[in-house]
């Protein structure tokens, strides 16, 4: 049976080419760091460098002439950072003043911002909403236009003849003097609560306190100038979130809603336990984008307040430009843009902790 | 195990490209870049970066740096600045400064210490003619660095309507600290903001100078923030503030004194002479008329404002920038500019010349006899800054402890 014989054994391709045989894996592998080749250069050269060497300047005491890359630049390993902590001065003192600032501001504008967001992109996903077009297009409006142009439009608003103090007038409220008002809205719930004087502070807040700032200045709150931006912010940021919440929850299907509905969930069960959980991993997503943006906030700072009303608008990253490129102290200033770094790190891993997914451990507690 | 080998060679040629890169960085940078060669005779090409005040002055130094280029056959490239400090910074650290460039006296002491200019001040033909203050504005380690360009000083401004509308004339401007309360109390009774002034030191320490006192010793080497002088100032300041007798311009809703006088919201302004410029084009039905700010318990005080022309160490074409600047501050070019746009020429000799031209500009060009420049020490932007935040609360803190935190800081930065 000529048919049964054997077929020769095909020959590969691969067997007849001299030179060196490299197995498929590795093949693959070099095509595909030949085809990310170039953005890997780009980020090198663009990111990865310039984070290096501003790594390098912040170990040193560069004035800004020359070069910080030659011999004479002196290098003063981590003092730029322990300046920065343990020292008592001027230096510490600002940047704790930015931290405590950033965090008020952070700690507000992150779940305002989401629940704003979330709130929005509930009511547009509405099946029953006339004009939705429309709506959606109103509330994402905010994020497409320049933060600059936005600044400067609330830096009209806020003003103490502006649109905010009349409309506040009208209800017989005397309006505070918003971007020259630098006392602390924890401060003057405390004051108005009838808990402590704001104008004479109990000695055992302000005798000390960590890193040279004392305990009642740690606890003043965002001040009421800090409040107009975070007002900004959240208008300006939530569209972008609805826009994200928007695209999850029309990604959620209508069955499961109804099997839901037909189970006897009411409105509020519906949201809590069946579009809430799907849109989890939106959540992170918002969540995380919105703690990076909030704790580099930087133009909105820069436009309308430069830090002022005292110091009471300073963050870091507007910290950071000051010193490096107002005081030429290029080692504070990065060094400070580095701990930035590592907090917004530290930040987002811990969120990324607590929202982990607690799935599995539950479904055995079930069983 | 391949996988890691090719991660392993990307990174390798990652440290590569960088280790070069940094080459790169530092091979313009060498002692040869510290003493350029000298270029001393013959055309040159200078570079010229101005932080202007607006289009009048930029055309001036335009006309100005042309005309020196036509006579002496070189080019010259003004180019007015975005933001000076920034730019002169990154050029500085790019190694690539330009040749000629304002130099603003408050963050002189930061250029000279480093070493960034070049200290020509004394070759200049009359360089005794500047005004002495001016002179030590530039002078680093008793050298005296840069020609000063111009200057402008603090005066009282007066607006002349809510001024009679207070039933008080000409015999009433103030000359002291009591007459200036006690003008303030009539002009609040009729219910208009006595006085409007910046919150910052730039403003209300012209009141430390009327006491006798300042943040720094002469020479800018020791800390004299808190002294007793200072104290009895800034308690002045302060009853004014808190008796409403004195208000911040952002409290009048105003971004500086200027507007919020021009708006007809106080009735006086302590602002230096670039308010006559700012009035005419903004608020040109105001009538007003200026002072000599009122004299303290230790007399007349104000403060100065200036730039001078400073030349980069690094220049080729020292020697040509040193005939351009002789050339920018004589005295019929001080005055050219001094029309186009409104600044006091910075010698003694054009003084004449221009009180007779300017005669209602008298109380600015009087103060020049007693102004103190700005604080002439390295690395003091930030504890300034921060003595400016005390400022803006001064009306609800301490006054001592305010002096005692700038003291304190100060002392740091001057090591």
């Amino acid at each position: 049976m000529a048919d049964t014989a054997p077929a020769p054994a095909p020959v590969s391709p691969r067997a007849a080419r001299p030179g060196p045989r490299l197995s498929a894996a590795v093949r693959e592998n070099i095509a595909g760091w030949l085809f990310v080749a170039p953005v890997v250069v780009i980020l090198g050269l663009f990111l990865l460098l310039p984070i290096l060497m501003a790594m390098w300047v912040s170990l040193t005491d560069w004035n800004g002439q020359g070069s910080p890359f030659r011999s004479g630049v002196p290098f003063v390993g981590l003092d730029n950072y322990t300046r920065l902590f343990t020292e008592d001065g001027l230096a510490r003192q600002d940047f704790m003043t930015s931290v405590r600032n950033n965090f008020y501001y952070v700690a507000i504008v992150v779940p305002a911002q989401t629940v704003l967001a979330l709130g929005l992109a509930v009511i547009v996903n509405n099946r029953m909403l006339k004009g939705k077009t429309f709506f959606r297009a109103a509330f994402f409006f905010p994020s497409v236009t320049s933060s600059v142009a936005i600044s400067v439009v609330f830096l009209f608003i806020f003003a103490n003849s502006g649109a905010v103090t009349s409309l506040l007038k009208l209800f017989g409220i005397d309006g505070p003097q918003w971007f020259s008002d630098s006392r602390g809205v924890l401060h003057l719930l405390l004051g108005g609560l009838g808990l402590v004087d704001p104008a004479d502070p109990p000695a055992a807040l302000t005798s000390g306190g960590p890193f040279g700032l004392s305990w009642w200045e740690w606890l003043s709150g965002p001040s009421v100038a800090m409040c107009t931006i975070i007002m900004l912010v959240v208008w300006t940021t939530s569209g972008t979130f609805m826009l994200m919440f928007l695209a999850a929850l029309q990604d959620i299907p209508v069955t499961l809603e109804e099997a839901g509905m037909l189970d006897g969930a009411g409105r509020w069960q519906q949201f809590r336990h069946i579009t809430l959980p799907l849109l989890k991993p939106t959540l992170f997503l918002v969540l995380t984008l919105g703690l990076i943006a909030t704790w580099q906030v930087f133009d909105q700072v820069y436009v309308m307040s430069q830090g002022n009303p005292a110091k009471t608008t300073l963050t870091p990253a507007f910290l950071s430009y000051q010193t490096a490129f107002r005081s030429f102290e290029y080692g504070s200033g990065t060094a400070i843009s580095f701990v930035l770094f590592a907090i917004i790190v530290v930040l987002a891993l811990l969120q990324r902790w607590i929202m982990r997914d607690r799935d599995p451990a539950r479904r055995t507690r079930r069983s | 195990m391949k996988n890691r080998t090719v991660r392993t060679a990307v990174l390798g040629a990652a440290c590569a490209a960088l280790l070069s890169s940094a080459a790169c960085g530092s091979g313009f940078d060498d002692d040869k870049a510290a003493a350029p060669a000298q270029q001393s005779g013959g055309p040159a090409h200078l570079q010229i970066l101005i932080g202007s005040s607006g289009d009048a002055e930029t055309t001036a130094v335009k006309d100005a740096a042309a005309a020196w280029a036509k006579k002496s056959g070189s080019t010259a490239t003004v180019t007015p600045a975005q933001d000076l400090a920034q730019q002169l910074g990154q050029a500085f650290a790019g190694d690539n400064p330009p040749d000629v460039f304002y130099v603003d006296a408050s963050r002189f002491a930061d250029y000279a210490s480093v070493g960034a200019l070049e200290p020509y001040a004394d070759k200049l033909s009359g360089a005794s003619d500047f005004y002495p203050s001016l002179r030590t504005t530039f002078t680093y380690d008793g050298t005296f660095y840069c020609a000063p360009k111009d200057f402008s000083t603090l005066a009282l401004v007066i607006n002349d309507d809510l001024w009679a509308k207070a039933g008080l004339g000409e015999g009433d401007v103030p000359t002291t600290w009591d007459q200036l309360t006690a003008v303030s109390e009539k002009l609040k009774a009729e219910g208009v903001t006595p006085l409007a002034i910046a919150d910052t030191r730039d403003r209300v320490g012209a009141f430390l100078v009327q006491a006798g006192g300042w943040i720094t010793s002469p020479d800018g080497k020791q800390a004299t923030a808190d002294s007793p002088e200072n104290l009895k100032a800034l308690q002045y300041v302060q009853s004014l503030l808190k008796d409403k007798l004195a208000q911040f311009p952002s409290q009048l809703d105003a971004g500086w004194g200027g507007e919020a006088f021009g708006k007809g919201k106080a009735a006086m302004t302590v602002e230096g002479n670039w308010i006559k410029g700012a009035l005419k084009a903004d608020f040109p039905d105001v009538k007003y008329s200026v002072h000599e700010l009122p004299a303290g318990p230790k007399g007349k005080g104000t403060l100065s404002f200036t730039n001078c022309w400073g030349i980069s160490a690094k220049s080729k074409y020292k020697q040509q920038a040193i005939d351009f600047v002789e050339a920018m501050t004589t005295v019929d070019q001080q005055m050219t500019f001094a029309r186009a746009f409104g600044v006091m020429p910075s010698r003694q000799s054009a003084k004449d010349v221009y009180t007779k031209e300017f005669p209602a500009d008298g109380p600015f060009v009087n103060g020049a006899d007693y102004a103190q420049g700005p604080v002439n020490a390295p690395k003091m932007d930030s504890v300034l800054a921060d003595f400016d935040t005390g400022i803006q609360k001064l009306a609800s803190s301490d006054p001592k402890a305010l002096l005692e935190r700038v003291q304190k800081n100060t002392q740091a930065a001057l090591g």
